[in-house]
């Protein structure tokens, strides 16, 4: 495929690897911000390939994980409804809420449907006229667009039976938050290449002159990750903080106006819980009143009063800012595992938990005995007729 | 957090008012919106996700970065793949 | 009185995990099915199960082990599989050709000629007598190819709303020759792991017409009976010893959960690296589109076999000259480390696990 296969390379990617090599002298934290950048490193091995100096820590960047437990539980609620048609993206379908996930729902005779699109929705909407089509709109600003073109056509086209629970975050709130916390230690960052597509990066300026850290645009293929890694080390050697664009095939410096102005026409800022982090300042979307007729919450006012709290094994706020290590999670492999999950960290494959769950555990077997906790036995296991 | 993959534009149309797509992402051909990228024309590529046009590839700086990444490899010296080359 | 194991609490009703080929299906089988209906037959957790030359509990042989005495070395293979695809007709087959194919192929996985099949057909109210009649012609037609009969049937029709439709299931019966002893515990350190052809073909044939993830492609089921392609690889063998250790064919959970199983089942390692795998370009792309990985994704008509260094090149030449395995293509090696992990080597040299895959398939957009 043209624009992936290139960024697939070995030699570019082992180039790229070298030059980190020879460019770096101590050790650097840098956070690859984007979930989709953490599953492509593991999913490649890249963490095992670059240098012991450089660790990457992974961010925040991930919907699936950081939507509130009480948002999933209100999604439940609403797919539960015998009059609903729930529609959702297929990586919500498996993440718990206190009691089932939506596939439990489906299996209880509730009408859950995946979609690739949030136009597919208005589409089930329009062949569906006896129920109402209530589409989950999570995401981060790469997704905002795309949802809220959905509820502009819906208005549009006289769509009523249509409502959607938004659950969209932004991701330099996120950012600015990290930076604040006495906790977290990161030394440079890995912006998420698509969220800047919609976004732009000069919202990053002001973060970088203020903390004093380097920002780099990233992709998500292993070239443009180690590219983005060798940039952000090369700041941090020469003592520099700027926002550099690693992904300039795809991210201008204002990034995508017409998609910015939809989000802007249906969706305002609002202050938005980050599941295992907490409250973040205007840091998600609610609908504009003149859009409050599509808003799921409002349609079904009763799903407001539920609230929910998390379990307390799981960690995997402080494994979302970059404190702890999914392995290093007293829960990790143990009570929490991707087939019976604590948080959303373990559900969504690129949730951090997951990702390692997945793709580590061979590493953490190659480490010698004494530097780490424990290497997780293989599950004994019946084989699949 | 957001898969987006590139894909050629092959066909554009409008349908309920919005600017419309077939994108062909390597032999698979899927429909998108495109309302995003009022400049995008058939036969440029585009970053598609979850249905959307997010971005029209800027194929010339995808060009100069990979020759730049290549030439680092040059650079690189002696390696076995240039001490073969003729 | 039933009490729910453990691992299977979670989940107070089935889900469409717990028939996905993967983890949560595993534990079904291993915690609610395997205790109840434990012997040893079943025991072997083959594709399909062989039986001849095993003894009752109380040492006296079996009835069928005499019987066996009298038709020699011969051993039976015997297996069965319901086939509930949506929807019934799809780019490259149907269900009818997939029901035989799929059971043929479980007893080739035992080495065994197929030779009887048994089809019970559960009809949904309101199905057009001409799909019905497309889908049965297909069946015979499917039975004609793989050389077997079939010769049991049965006929039931369930409400409007109870049934996709239709959904068939097939059992079959098949003889096992001398000399041929396959396996999933049966690999060996230093064996060569061979894929008969392109990964992830049928399921992604499926994804393309599925509603609500429609593309265009023109990607088709490989659904295909795997007899023949066995038999001439069982015939590389010298003095009719078939070369061949473990033999699966990659259905549900693709080629991971096969090389999962067949890594756990002989307590050993198994390494492949990604960029030997055959997949097919546009299979390729359909994947990146939806979030998906190739290597989960499921074969109709493919299989993975396991066999020793010394014979790998040469059942790989019998395969290549075979049609339904010109694309086969060894991808690495069973290794005698981490005991029940598969390790994939990347294309950028580095290494991941391969894991069970977790449930259904999802696309994703993130």
């Amino acid at each position: 495929m043209k624009y992936i296969d290139e960024y697939r390379d070995e030699t570019l990617t082992r180039n790229l690897l070298d030059e980190i090599r020879r460019t770096v002298t101590r050790p650097w934290k840098i956070m690859e911000v984007c979930g989709g950048q953490t599953h492509s490193i593991l999913k490649n091995g890249l963490d095992q390939l670059l240098p012991a100096e450089v660790e990457l820590v992974h961010g925040p960047g991930c919907p699936v994980c950081v939507t509130p437990l009480e948002l999933i539980d209100k999604a439940i609620a609403l797919a539960s409804r015998p009059d609903v048609i729930f529609v959702s993206y297929g990586d919500m379908l498996r993440v718990p809420g206190s009691e089932k996930d939506l596939f439990g729902v489906r299996a209880a005779g509730g009408n859950v449907r995946v979609v690739y699109s949030p136009l597919d929705s208005l589409k089930i909407a329009r062949e569906n006229s006896d129920k109402t089509v209530v589409f989950f709109g999570i995401g981060f600003e790469t997704t905002a667009p795309a949802n809220a073109m959905a509820v502009v056509q819906a208005k549009n086209q006289g769509i009523q039976n249509f409502a959607m629970l938004v659950s969209h975050v932004t991701v330099p709130p996120a950012i600015s938050a990290l930076l604040e916390s006495p906790d977290v230690r990161v030394d440079g960052f890995l912006a998420a290449g698509h969220v800047c597509t919609v976004m732009g990066y000069w919202e990053y300026e002001p973060l970088v002159e203020k903390y004093n850290v380097p920002v780099v645009v990233t992709g998500f293929e292993p070239v443009d990750i180690a590219r983005g890694v060798l940039m952000c080390v090369k700041q941090l050697e020469a003592g520099r903080a700027e926002v550099e664009n690693a992904y300039a095939r795809s991210v201008r410096r204002e990034g995508n106006e017409p998609a910015q102005a939809v989000i802007n026409q249906v969706f305002e800022p609002c202050d938005r819980p980050w599941r295992g982090i907490g409250v973040i300042p205007m840091s998600g979307h609610r609908f504009r009143p003149a859009y409050a007729e599509y808003d799921a919450e409002l349609r079904f006012p009763e799903v407001q009063t539920i609230a929910t709290k998390e379990s307390s094994l799981c960690l995997s706020g402080q494994v979302l800012q970059g404190i702890l290590k999914p392995n290093q999670c007293p829960a990790f492999g143990k009570e929490c595992t991707p087939q019976s999950p604590l948080g959303a960290t373990m559900v969504s494959s690129e949730g951090a938990c997951a990702a390692y769950y997945r793709y580590h555990r061979y590493a953490e077997l190659q480490i010698p005995k004494d530097q780490t906790p424990k290497p997780l036995a293989p599950e004994p296991e019946l084989s699949v007729v | 957090m957001c898969l987006g993959i590139p894909g050629k534009v092959t066909e554009l149309y409008t349908a309920n008012g919005m600017k419309m797509g077939r994108v062909d992402f390597g032999g698979v051909v899927k429909e998108a919106c495109l309302e995003y990228l009022p400049d995008i024309r058939v036969g440029d590529y585009t970053i598609v996700h979850v249905g959307f046009g997010i971005s029209q590839l800027d194929e010339d700086e995808a060009r100069q970065t990979l020759a730049l990444l290549r030439e680092m490899d040059m650079l690189a010296g002696e390696l076995p793949e240039l001490a073969e080359a003729p | 009185m039933w009490t729910c194991p453990l691992p299977l609490r979670n989940y107070p009703t089935i889900v469409m995990g717990h028939g996905s080929g993967g983890k949560m299906m595993a534990d079904l089988i291993q915690h609610l099915f395997a205790p109840l209906f434990a012997n040893d037959l079943l025991g072997q957790m083959g594709d399909s199960t062989v039986i001849g030359g095993w003894r009752m509990a109380d040492g006296r042989s079996s009835a069928i082990s005499n019987q066996q005495s009298a038709i020699g070395d011969l051993r039976l293979a015997f297996t069965t599989d319901s086939f509930v695809v949506s929807p019934l007709v799809f780019p490259g087959g149907d269900i009818g050709e997939l029901a035989v194919n799929g059971t043929v192929n479980d007893l080739a996985m035992s080495g065994a000629r197929p030779l009887f099949l048994s089809a019970g057909f559960i009809l949904e109210e309101g199905l057009p007598m001409e799909a019905l009649g497309q889908i049965a012609t297909s069946v015979a037609n499917a039975c004609r190819e793989a050389g077997v009969q079939l010769v049991a049937g049965d006929t039931k029709v369930v409400n409007k709303g109870h049934g996709d439709g239709l959904y068939i299931n097939t059992s079959g019966l098949g003889l096992i020759p001398p000399g041929v002893e396959i396996a999933p515990n049966r690999a060996q350190p230093g064996d060569a792991v061979i894929v008969s052809g392109t990964m992830g073909d049928h399921g992604m044939a499926i994804m393309s017409v599925r509603e609500g993830l429609e593309f265009e492609t023109v990607i088709e089921s490989d659904t295909a009976p795997l007899s023949c392609l066995v038999e001439a690889m069982v015939a590389v063998g010298e003095h009719g010893d078939s070369p061949l250790h473990c033999l699966r064919d990659a259905t549900r959970g693709g080629l991971a959960a096969v090389l999962n199983e067949l890594a756990t089942a002989s307590k050993l390692g198994i390494e492949f690296s990604e960029r030997d795998v055959p997949v097919r370009p546009e299979v390729h792309a359909a994947c990146e589109m939806l979030g998906l990985d190739p290597f989960y994704v499921a074969n109709e008509g493919k299989l993975v076999a396991i066999v020793p260094e010394a014979q790998a090149e040469a059942v790989l030449a019998a395969m290549r000259s075979h049609r339904f395995g010109k694309d086969a293509a060894r991808i690495g090696n069973v290794v005698a480390d981490h005991s029940g992990l598969v390790i994939a080597r990347t294309g950028i040299g580095g290494s991941r696990v391969v894991d069970l895959p977790a449930g259904e398939l999802l696309p994703r957009i993130c």
